[in-house]
């Protein structure tokens, strides 16, 4: 790596991509991947938990895919992509080897440092752990900041959960604590099943709920309700983020697809304080 | 050691935390302390639903069979739950199996019990209203969560 | 800058541009409409024509042969030109040592827009304020805004769809223009009020104009005046707050029924600037363009993420659109979305009167 090298922070051109090396593909899960990518110059790619790309696959598109890596290893950038249309499931048939249009990073991201001392929850729903990731990692790196930290997890299925063997190392490590909650399991899964509401009670068994700072990241409808219910329980509206998605093309405000009410969910977002968008989530088609 | 009695226990039970005086008495007249080993049933698909069990101690899980697949587990219940309603419903007849995931520790009441003491006394009545009723809301409002299967490739 | 001069005939400052090396782009009339067209002839004004426009509807007809500028905006707006419909964004080449990206070269050189009207003016500004002046910055847009020098004709007649005078957005621009002229009546000798708003467009007149008279001044004033005095349509003043308290209301769902979703007003639109990309590929499959093309919230596929469109029913996208230029657009850029140029109006195939639907709905008990 050059020593001379700027993070790629500043947006040289954001309209323009950049050239990125895949170092490693690997699947996560059926229809998800992961990929591992690295600057051509080695120059460090920096970004803040809950930033996106705008991912390039040659001659097929672009694609909004949040970072789900480690914000402080800005020697890569990791993303998990789930093959969902056209450019999505390019980006997943990529290999070691192949280069990448790169984007970003872009958008506002999960306030994590300015939330010490406090009870940090995770809520994510299937694939939300992905753009919760950076946020878990950077609450992780300075754990004894804060109170606690727990990750509740929602999927489909026990085999839907995305990155198991570090949900498994998390809790080995006893760095978190973790509730998993699944749709639907066989006789074997000795976790909850039900909805991510259901798990509220148990998680925060013992926390003051005024002392909670959330973080919900996955389907809109799980977000919306899983706000609604922690809000029940005394969570802060104003210390709960959340992560909105929207259809995105130029992610720098100028092409008006991702509207939102009053925002641009690519440059106002995609993370927005609840409270700030509360109506706005039970208008429906907005 | 003091022994406790089902009244104690209901007492401090978080679903009967509401419940006055008068109402723990005559309730406490239908209940039985009851201990699930990890792995049994506790209630049987097409049972008798004679009892109601509120889960004090472990985890349960209300599972559906289907051929070829397995037992699925579409629910599962903790401390505080209670773990079926069909002993309200005629013909009260268990409509999912429910299974001990863990050691599991319940109060069962007597269902023929509790509902001659409810129609004896309207007010014991009204206050069993008001514990099942937001629970069976709760309950339908998470079952229809699940239906949307909200985190399917192409669900939003 | 107020330096007001007077002059009798508009072509030699249309000349003045073209021998001072601008390109310049001006009023012509082409297949039944006016349009801005690159114009090399000062003949070439449409002099004694007017427009007609109402609501579904657009005719050019006979005027005052005498008079110069009594049609007012044409179909197309100056986006076209600043912001263009089809705009190659990056070419990107794979070859063996990977993937490269690259710009393509501007392609604009100094340009006049001569015959911008205040409503049209304001357009521009509010597009600056999205396209140049933001976090984030279009720099082919910026490029050429910068390189543009802009005749503002202050509008002495409005259609039957203007309300420019009830967006303050006209019919009199007070600045942001090079050079502004006012057409005056018969009683001034159809003469023009001519301003400089700029060293550029000081530049420009040297030589051309005399001084102004007071009673130009007035002349000019009054016209504009009268312009205002004229217009029929008035956009009601709390519009911006009023509709957000009525986003459920059912009389979206009538103006929806009526809606084509054609898009047609988004393009008319001066200020409309979604777009969307496309990507091109050669028959090597090596070299792919990337394209900016306009695009409409109208679109069904406009809000579309994985698995549908968050926008799928008519009532939310004229919704959309509608609360976007009224009020939503206040909370992004401090200003509404309109300018009260009634592009909207005439071009929608069935009619459709923002101002009489915002009337419509601020009339609605609130959400």
């Amino acid at each position: 790596m050059r020593d001379s090298a700027e993070p790629h922070t500043a947006i040289a051109d954001p309209m323009l991509p950049i050239a990125m090396r895949v170092s490693e593909a690997w699947r996560e899960l059926d229809d998800v991947v992961s990929l591992r990518l690295v600057t051509k110059d080695g120059a460090p790619f920096a970004f803040a938990p809950g930033q996106f790309n705008m991912l390039y696959a040659f001659g097929v598109g672009e694609a909004a895919i949040s970072i789900s890596g480690d914000p402080a290893r800005t020697g890569e950038l990791l993303h998990t992509i789930r093959d969902v249309g056209a450019v999505s499931g390019a980006l997943t048939r990529l290999k070691a080897g192949d280069e990448v249009g790169v984007r970003g990073p872009f958008g506002s991201s999960w306030p994590v440092d300015s939330e010490h001392d406090r009870h940090l929850l995770f809520v994510a729903g299937g694939l939300g752990l992905a753009p919760l990731r950076p946020a878990i990692y950077r609450a992780l790196a300075t754990r004894h900041r804060f109170a606690s930290i727990t990750l509740i997890m929602g999927a489909r299925s026990p085999r839907d959960l995305l990155y198991p063997y570090q949900l498994a190392g998390w809790t080995a490590s006893h760095a978190l604590r973790l509730n998993i909650t699944v749709d639907h399991a066989g006789p074997e899964w000795t976790g909850s099943v039900g909805v991510v509401t259901t798990e509220f009670a148990r998680a925060l068994a013992g926390i003051d709920p005024a002392k909670v700072s959330a973080y919900l990241c996955g389907p809109e409808i799980m977000m919306r309700f899983g706000a609604m219910g922690l809000a029940d329980m005394g969570v802060s509206t104003e210390r709960m983020w959340l992560s909105m998605e929207r259809s995105m093309k130029c992610a720098i405000g100028l092409c008006g697809h991702c509207q939102f009410g009053p925002d641009f969910v690519c440059k106002d977002g995609p993370v927005f304080r609840h409270d700030e968008i509360a109506r706005r989530l039970t208008l429906k088609e907005i | 050691m003091v022994i406790k009695t089902i009244r104690d226990i209901l007492e401090e039970h978080p679903a009967f935390k509401s419940f006055d005086d008068d109402a723990l008495d005559l309730i406490s007249g239908c209940g039985t302390n009851e201990h699930f080993a990890a792995g049994s049933m506790i209630l049987r698909e097409g049972d008798d639903a004679s009892k109601v069990h509120i889960l004090r101690k472990g985890d349960a899980a209300i599972e559906i069979a289907a051929p070829g697949t397995g037992p699925l587990i579409v629910e599962t219940l903790h401390a505080g739950d209670v773990v079926d309603w069909s002993w309200l419903v005629p013909p009260r007849r268990a409509m999912s199996d429910a299974r001990a995931v863990t050691e599991v520790s319940a109060i069962s009441l007597d269902a023929n019990c509790v509902l001659g003491k409810c129609d004896e006394h309207p007010n014991l009545g009204y206050q069993m209203f008001k514990l099942w009723l937001p629970h069976l809301a709760e309950r339908v409002r998470n079952g229809r969560m699940q239906l949307l299967d909200l985190y399917g490739a192409n669900a939003g | 800058m107020e330096r007001a001069a007077a002059l009798d005939d508009p072509r030699p400052v249309l000349s003045a541009l073209i021998e001072a090396g601008y390109r310049v782009i001006a009023p012509v009339e082409q297949d039944g409409a006016i349009r801005y067209l690159p114009a090399v002839d000062p003949d070439s004004l449409p002099k004694g024509r007017i427009d007609s426009q109402t609501p579904g509807s657009y005719r050019l007809e006979d005027g005052d042969p005498e008079r110069w500028f009594d049609y007012v905006v044409s179909p197309e707006s100056w986006k076209a030109w600043l912001y263009p419909a089809r705009r190659k964004m990056w070419t990107s080449t794979r070859s063996e040592d990977g993937l490269s990206f690259e710009r393509p070269e501007a392609e604009w050189t100094p340009t006049a827009f001569f015959g911008v009207r205040p409503c049209d003016l304001a357009a521009i500004e509010k597009q600056d304020a999205i396209l140049k002046d933001g976090a984030f910055a279009d720099p082919d847009y910026a490029h050429r805004r910068e390189n543009a020098l802009i005749v503002v004709i202050q509008c002495a007649r409005s259609a039957e769809t203007c309300f420019c005078a009830s967006m303050n957005t006209g019919p009199r621009a007070q600045a942001g223009f090079d050079i502004a002229l006012t057409e005056l009546g018969a009683e001034a000798d159809h003469r023009f009020l001519v301003e400089a708003g700029s060293e550029a467009g000081a530049r420009v007149l040297e030589g051309l104009t005399e001084d102004a008279t007071e009673a130009d001044k007035d002349a000019a004033h009054a016209a504009t005046n009268a312009a205002a005095a004229s217009q029929i349509r008035v956009m009601p003043e709390n519009v911006a707050a009023g509709l957000k308290a009525r986003l459920t209301a059912p009389e979206w769902d009538d103006v929806a029924k009526r809606c084509l979703n054609c898009a047609n007003c988004t393009m008319a639109c001066p200020t409309c600037f979604c777009s969307d990309v496309q990507d091109t590929s050669d028959l090597t499959g090596d070299l792919t363009d990337r394209w900016r093309v306009w695009d409409s919230c109208f679109n069904p596929d406009f809000s579309y993420i994985h698995g549908g469109a968050v926008r799928t029913s008519s009532m939310s996208r004229y919704r959309q659109w509608m609360t976007h230029k009224l009020s939503s657009w206040h909370d992004q850029f401090g200003a509404s979305g309109c300018v009260g140029c009634g592009r909207c109006i005439a071009w929608c195939p069935v009619g459709i009167d923002i101002v009489a639907e915002a009337e419509t709905l601020m009339a609605q008990p609130e959400d």
